[in-house]
């Protein structure tokens, strides 16, 4: 890799490493934090860190400025041991104004760094943010922490003195002087955010100028002043050998869908109506057109997922992907999926409910939606993604179960997970498991010595019944969501055939079981106590097992990306251990399936704040429950 | 697998139908596209004439058979795909236009039928209807308006007149009906017809011109429902009085209606009735019916508001423009000419990476 760190250290600074650092950057929504959290997340990546990011930002787009509810803060915990997750306790907190300092406080861990906009601490701004008895950075509130004044606003300013940008401009390029000096302090390169500011501003040079200009300017500014005595390092992590890159799981869910379509030869036909957090991967798909990919920006969630139906029936690979209420708006149309029995993905990207609920929070409480939220007896299998980068292996599987086994699968993420962002070993295509897509090319059945095509003949290993394209003669066929005659699809209201077909739809999707993988156990594989988790929780749970493992308790996990069917080995496993945890931010939706299949006294543990789990949250119910077993 | 019940001839749903129910006695040439399926509409109903209609054109429109799919919602006009020997989807209440788009859409080398009911098209799928209109996708969509709910057993439906006494209004209902003429103009459509069930050749007329139109062909076809709305159109297809009632628009040609006795002219824009014969004016007084004009359609379409007036049928608009899918590939092809075809593996390394080795 070539220029790393560019720092040349200043003879009066000390450098100290680290193992693992959390860094917060909060400000307005109007300050850029979000784009100054993610270039500081590629310089890490960059510095081959492992990372963790947890972007947090408010629904509304521009709220009152310097007001605590507009405050957007951008998490990234990085180190050079394994990094699971965004981190408990904050390590440096970089507080834009005065709401960004409220608001955050509280995550930053006691002795830990605050470095803050000292020119933003006006009178106006302290009231704003509520606090009412005066300046915080005078009360003696923050003795506990080390805190770092910064004329951010007023270095901006003179430092782009004779750039002819106007005050505005000059205002909101000051994240850049506050990125140059976060880099600094942890010996990150300047070159992916300098590459960046040039190809973003590539039509304006007067800014892409100004930008770099600010961004080195931070940069010395932490080499040079006397505030900051110590420089830190943070080495390289150890990852298994490969090419990374840094990746959100958003992108990844696209890169899987684009790999299922290319490796399937099925061209990728995508529908979606915007929806906070699942937007982005419409943004991303709609780049993606020199892959075939068609991407439908519909009326509505009901009209996305119906032209992803339209384009299945055609032969294309169908996918929709919506969040919050847009799943429930797609429920009819998944049961129509689900009787026609045509392949269909839908991407579930889950988010504070109920109703519009917390559109830019994380919550899953969208399973047992998933599960069962459509009339009748409407099974599907349901997968589920863990990671960011586990995103793209998600939805490459969730396509390959659909086509496979001709049904509808809803394959569940959610705003952590999607917005959040890791170092990803970057699989080669030839890696990738085959696809085979095999559509029906002849009759199948001979009755009355003729020969016909019978829509509804099964496969017998996997009762998926044949895929027939328009436009292949001889095989002209009618589906719809009348119940469908065994075999030959016709409409039936016969009361045995009903309950058979309800049956066999069902047996189905538990032979979908036959293809999910040994379940994994970290940690250890028998003991005192199991912690089952589904989705992103996955990171933290491992985390929390890593640091248990320390106290010398048995605790081992399991991460279920199958929540239907649940995978076979599962009760084996459930029989090694005494207790189980089951950690989920919702109410308990998984537990509850859980409890309904096996017999045993699950423990939930539930979170519903709109943020993850913290490690620690989970080691002390993991404690108090092995204490109440023992 | 769970064990299979014991073959059974399929069993006849409950409700209403003989099982030998059916339009006459098939011609050679409806039936290469009629299915194997008993057809189940009630005995009179006007959806036999339609499917009658389209059967036998079918064979003339030059598309080879499996090339052909319909697609419909909800309702008894619904059914319709069932009986044609196509491919076929009978979807869900009012969402056909979104199967159909996404069908047109990643196959346009298909030949994309919509089969839809008043209350399919313009309740539940009214938001659909729109949109594809708008985005012009090129099929044929035919809206059965019978002017009442036929499968859910009569209830008024959203072009039920008003003062209109079903069971669901039993004292006369209190909204406006839709003109769906009006409407689907309103909506950017490049392509609206009327025709009705009792006419058939002039259905067969309006139904071949709606397939060779390169876009959405959006064709209202008056249908009566002689169980729950019996005779609702009497007035435009009997023969008794179809003359004075109706007006057929063509192109160039001056709205004359009454065998020629009347004509309907222009008095600023609004529409009135006058006699040829008549003091004051005299044919060539008569609108000289431009299907081309938005502005003449629209004001030719409000004529079915009004119980003075004759009713429109045939072409009232048709207008050439590119259609959704055309575009859609187009600009496909453009960016994959311009970037080269994708590969998945640059694709993924489509970022800065490093190395580990
Ligand atoms: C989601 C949903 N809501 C309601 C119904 C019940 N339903 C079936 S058909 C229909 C109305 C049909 O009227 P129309 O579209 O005019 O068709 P027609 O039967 O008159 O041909 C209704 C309300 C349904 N099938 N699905
Ligand atoms: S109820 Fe009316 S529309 Fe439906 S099949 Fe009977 S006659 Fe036809
Ligand atoms: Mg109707």
């Amino acid at each position: 890799m070539e220029s790393l760190p560019v720092s040349t250290v200043a003879a009066t600074k000390s450098v100290e490493s680290l193992n693992e650092v959390t860094v917060l950057f909060a400000g307005d929504s109007g300050d850029g934090m979000q784009l100054t959290g993610s270039q500081f997340t590629l310089a890490t990546a960059f510095a081959q860190n492992d990372l963790a990011t947890l972007p947090d930002f408010p629904a509304e787009i521009r709220a009152p400025a310097g007001t605590t509810y507009g405050v957007s803060g951008f998490q990234l915990h990085f180190g050079s041991v394994n990094v699971r997750t965004p981190g408990d306790e904050v390590d440096l907190l970089v507080a834009m104004n005065p709401a960004a300092l409220k608001v955050n406080l509280e995550r930053v861990r006691r002795g830990g760094a605050i470095i803050v906009n000292v020119n933003a601490f006006k009178p106006h701004s302290l009231k704003l943010a509520g606090y009412k008895d005066g300046n915080p950075l005078e009360e003696g509130e923050l003795k506990d922490y080390r805190v770092f004044e910064v004329e951010l606003s007023r270095m901006t300013e003179e430092a782009l003195k004779g750039f002819g940008l106007d005050k505005k401009a000059v205002d909101r390029s000051k994240n850049m002087f506050a990125l140059g000096l976060t880099l600094w302090l942890y010996s990150r390169p300047l070159k992916p955010a300098i590459a960046w500011l040039s190809k973003k501003f590539a039509k304006r040079p007067e800014l892409v100028k100004a930008n770099i200009h600010l961004l080195k300017k931070g940069y010395h500014f932490g080499e040079t002043t006397e505030d900051f005595v110590v420089q830190y390092e943070v080495a390289p992590a150890r990852l298994s050998p490969g090419t990374y890159r840094a990746i959100r799981g958003v992108e990844a869910l696209a890169l899987g869908l684009v790999a299922a379509s290319s490796k399937s030869g099925l061209d990728l036909f995508y529908g979606s109506y915007p929806i906070t957090p699942a937007s982005d991967l419409l943004h991303h798909l709609s780049r993606y057109k020199n892959f075939g990919v068609k991407t439908f920006q519909a009326e509505d969630e009901i009209a996305a997922i119906g032209a992803a139906i339209g384009a299945s029936f055609g032969g294309n690979l169908g996918v929709c992907a919506t969040s919050g209420p847009g799943l429930t708006l797609k429920a009819e149309s998944t049961g129509l999926a689900v009787m026609m029995e045509l392949p269909v993905v839908i991407i579930g990207v889950q988010r504070g409910g109920p109703s519009t609920g917390l559109p830019t929070k994380t919550e899953q409480s969208d399973l047992l939606q998933a599960m069962y939220g459509r009339n009748g007896e409407a099974p599907l299998p349901v997968l589920s993604a863990s990671t960011p980068g586990d995103c793209f292996y998600a939805a490459y599987e969730a396509c390959m179960v659909a086509i496979r086994h001709m049904t509808p699968v809803i394959l569940l993420a959610d705003g952590y997970v999607a917005n959040g962002a890791e170092p990803w070993r970057i699989p080669s295509s030839s890696e990738l498991g085959g696809f085979d897509v095999n559509f029906a090319g002849k009759t199948n059945r001979k009755v009355d010595g003729k020969d016909v095509f019978l829509p509804y003949v099964r496969d017998p290993s996997t009762l998926a019944r044949p895929w027939a394209k328009p436009g292949t003669p001889g095989l002209e066929h009618r589906l719809g969501g009348l119940e469908k005659q065994h075999e030959t699809g016709d409409v039936s209201y016969d009361p045995e055939n009903h309950e058979f077909m309800t049956n066999l739809r069902a047996s189905k999707v538990e032979r979908v079981g036959q293809f999910i993988e040994r379940t994994e156990i970290y940690g250890h594989e028998e003991g005192d106590l199991l912690i089952v988790g589904w989705g992103s929780t996955d990171g933290v749970i491992k985390t929390a097992v890593d640091r248990l493992h320390n106290r010398g308790l048995k605790i081992g996990t399991i991460q279920l990306r199958y929540i239907n069917p649940l995978p076979s080995d599962l009760g084996a496993i459930l029989g090694r251990f005494n207790g189980y945890l089951v950690p989920e931010m919702n109410k308990g939706q998984l537990v509850r399936i859980l409890r309904d299949r096996f017999l045993l006294p699950f423990t939930a543990l539930n979170k519903i704040q709109g943020q993850p789990f913290k490690a620690s949250e989970i080691i002390e119910a993991a404690i108090n429950h092995c204490e109440e077993i023992n | 697998m769970p064990t299979l019940p014991p073959s059974r001839k399929p069993v006849r749903p409950p409700g209403r139908g003989p099982r030998r129910a059916g339009p006459p006695k098939a011609r050679t040439s409806r039936k290469e596209y009629a299915s194997d399926q008993d057809v189940r509409w009630c005995p009179g109903c006007g959806d036999y004439a339609i499917l009658a209609s389209v059967q036998r054109l079918m064979p003339q429109l030059g598309v080879k058979r499996e090339n052909v799919v319909f697609v419909s919602g909800i309702g008894c006009s619904s059914r319709f795909p069932y009986y044609m020997n196509t491919y076929g989807m009978h979807s869900i209440h009012g969402r056909a236009p979104t199967m159909a788009t996404g069908l047109k859409a990643s196959r346009p080398d298909l030949d994309v039928w919509v089969v839809t009911g008043d209350g399919d098209a313009l309740s539940i799928g009214g938001n659909h209807l729109i949109h594809l209109l708008r985005r012009n996708v090129n099929l044929q969509l035919l809206l059965f308006n019978n002017q009442i709910y036929g499968l859910t057993k009569g209830q008024f439906s959203p072009t039920s007149e008003i003062g209109k006494v079903t069971k669901s209004s039993p004292f006369g209902s209190i909204t406006p009906p839709f003109n769906p003429i009006s409407l689907s103009l309103g909506a950017s459509a490049s392509f609206v017809a009327r025709t009705a069930d009792r006419d058939t050749k002039h259905l067969t007329k309006v139904l071949k011109r709606a397939h060779t139109h390169p876009g959405s062909a959006f064709v209202e076809v008056y249908q009566n429902c002689n169980i729950y709305n019996d005779g609702a159109f009497f007035d435009f297809t009997e023969r008794a009085t179809k003359a004075d009632r109706t007006v057929y628009l063509e192109h160039g040609k001056p709205m004359l209606f009454a065998n020629g006795k009347r004509g309907v002219r222009l008095d600023g824009f609004k529409t009135s009735v006058f006699d040829i014969e008549g003091r004051d004016f005299s044919v060539n007084d008569a609108i000289v019916y431009d299907e081309t004009s938005l502005e003449l359609a629209g004001i030719v379409s409000r004529m079915s508001q009004r119980p003075d007036m004759p009713r429109p049928f045939g072409v009232f608009f048709c207008e050439e423009r590119p259609t959704y899918e055309h575009l859609l590939w187009e600009q496909i092809a453009a960016i994959t000419e311009r970037q080269g075809q994708g590969d998945l593996d640059a694709l993924l390394y489509a970022a800065d990476t490093w190395t580990i080795q």
